[in-house]
């Protein structure tokens, strides 16, 4: 069964995105066979409070339950944010979105250590995002960086409990981050395929070769790409790899059991 | 039954790969053989029945990608046809020339032309719109060969290690010379392709290819709108799953069947001199490409 941790709805600011809604990704989740999504409020990237964002999130998803699950966004360096978190898991959010560079966070800002703290303590999945756009295509008033490896490490470090997925990185990224963390570190990180190429360079099939499929999620950053390409690369690894498993999400939640 | 017997990942019929890439020994890469082995793996698991491709140079090894001296570029053309000779059923051949040396460009371009190439393309060496080009694109339209053009798409400043052109820029190029096909290439590639749809819609002979590593949402049905399914070529350039998702996307979004096997290779046939493409499994069928208008 297969869940796209990375998903959004809501407009791009810099950019028309078409058929942002709910409804549109219920219905291309149906059509492709994809029977879940982790769903985050787009716009709320840009947001100072992203609050307003994740209210409409939790409306906008409701009719949906089951089968789209509010990812909402979470500024750590918000007055009574650990409260706010609290309430964002009641509502049932199945992970937390945040966004560093949009916030202007260096790689070890301490409310990003926070964040990643108190996620760990109440399991829950800290979701964060290298690029929403290819550099070379970025609008110039989208100025915030990529999110760079040594932010990564540094909030994996941060708790012993705190498990991270990130999406849209390359091989590179993946790979700095990966190989400069112990197997502890590693075994709490896991990346989505949505930005990692297949053949004829086959970054994925050599990811899946070094560091695992199990430390892989799938995820397409629809609604700004296609949905159809993490599909596609998996169909076209080599042979050997064919029937690679990826980290079912679901367990997610149940890693903290083991450490 | 092996995976790579098994029916086309992009379905029955023509597929042809406008623009590809293959590697060679002296790329200062020992995997060179491996990624090319990669690619027809792919290809074959794809569909894909012709690969259209050049070798720039060495890819930077001994002069850059986008520069290549004049010796690379030979060695690479050759290369490039060697390999063609091998591969009669799947691979064709551009050729690639550097414009600052128009006169071995000139040359390349007819030892090219007798040992099978179909095609020319030209990377980043000089801006589209050079005066340097206009010989080099009369004698492929004296060939009835297209020009693949490596396309930024919109240029809003200058990149290192290439002298980047935009839609705009070929189309100037393109107004110069209309008796000649140009294939701007993947959209996907970079850059505001919004801006090249506006730019190129209104000059017939120019194609796109729809190749690249950019698979954003809208790009597929703004470029449909903008020149229409008879002047979009699939393509794949380094990244073959992408190409394979925008397949499925326009079936998705709605595409008639007609309408992809245009995108397909119905529009390939026709850019592509006549009898220059090879069929899906050997000759391609009287009654497929080559029953194609002539350009």
């Amino acid at each position: 069964m297969t869940t796209d941790v990375n998903t959004f709805i809501g407009g791009f600011p810099f950019r028309h995105v078409p058929h942002p809604e709910a409804d549109s990704l219920a219905r291309v989740l149906e059509r492709e066979g994809i029977a879940a999504a982790w769903v985050g409020h787009l716009p709320s990237a840009y947001y100072r409070d992203p609050n307003a964002g994740n209210d409409a999130l939790f409306t906008t998803l409701a009719p949906h339950r089951g089968v789209l699950h509010p990812v909402p966004a979470l500024r750590p360096d918000w007055p009574h944010w650990e409260q706010t978190l609290r309430e964002l898991l009641e509502r049932d959010a199945i992970a937390i979105r945040a966004y560093p560079p949009q916030w202007g966070m260096g790689p070890h800002a301490s409310p990003m250590m926070e964040l990643a703290s108190a996620c760990g303590t109440l399991n829950v999945p800290l979701l964060l995002t290298v690029r929403f756009e290819d550099l070379r295509q970025r609008h110039w008033m989208d100025a915030a960086s990529d999110l760079s490896g040594a932010a990564i490490r540094a909030i994996v470090r941060a708790d012993d409990r705190v498990r991270v997925v990130v999406t849209c990185a390359g091989r590179a990224l993946i790979e700095e981050v990966h190989w400069g963390l112990t197997r502890q570190e590693q075994s709490r990180l896991w990346w989505d395929i949505s930005w990692i190429w297949g053949p004829p360079e086959e970054e994925l099939a050599h990811l899946f070769g070094t560091i695992g499929a199990q430390r892989f999620v799938f995820g397409s950053a629809w609604p700004l790409r296609l949905v159809q390409t993490p599909r596609a690369n998996l169909e076209l690894l080599p042979h050997d790899l064919r029937d690679a498993q990826l980290a079912d999400v679901a367990t997610l939640r149940d890693v903290i059991a083991q450490h | 039954m092996g995976s790579e017997l098994a029916a086309p990942l992009a379905g029955a019929g023509p597929l042809v790969d406008v623009h590809a890439h293959f590697l060679h020994r002296a790329c200062g890469r020992a995997d060179w053989e491996v990624r090319n082995q990669a690619r027809f793996r792919a290809g074959t698991r794809i569909g894909i029945s012709v690969h259209v491709a050049s070798m720039l140079g060495t890819f930077g090894f001994t002069s850059p990608t986008y520069f290549p001296s004049p010796p690379d570029v030979t060695l690479g053309n050759t290369e490039m046809l060697a390999l063609q000779e091998r591969e009669p059923a799947r691979v064709r051949s551009y050729v690639t020339v550097n414009p600052n040396y128009a006169t071995h460009a000139l040359e390349e371009m007819a030892r090219c032309a007798e040992r099978g190439a179909v095609g020319l393309k030209l990377a980043a060496s000089r801006r589209a719109d050079d005066p340097l080009l206009d010989p080099i694109a009369a004698e492929a339209g004296r060939r009835g060969w297209p020009i693949l053009h490596h396309i930024w798409q919109h240029r809003t400043r200058e990149w290192p290690a290439q002298e980047i052109s935009d839609g705009a820029d070929l189309g100037r190029l393109a107004r110069r010379h209309p008796e000649v096909t140009f294939i701007l290439a993947h959209i996907g590639g970079g850059g505001d392709y919004r801006h090249t749809f506006a730019a190129v819609e209104d000059i017939a002979n120019i194609y796109l290819d729809l190749s690249g590593s950019g698979v954003d949402r809208g790009m597929l049905d703004d470029a449909i709108r903008a020149v229409s399914v008879e002047r979009l070529l699939w393509g794949s350039d380094i990244t073959m799953e992408t190409g394979l998702a925008k397949l499925r996307a326009l079936a998705a979004a709605g595409v008639t069947p007609e309408g992809i096997a245009h995108i397909r290779w119905r529009n390939a046939a026709r850019v592509f001199p006549p009898g220059a493409l090879p069929g899906p499994r050997g000759a391609l069928a009287a009654d497929t490409a080559m029953a194609v208008e002539p350009r």
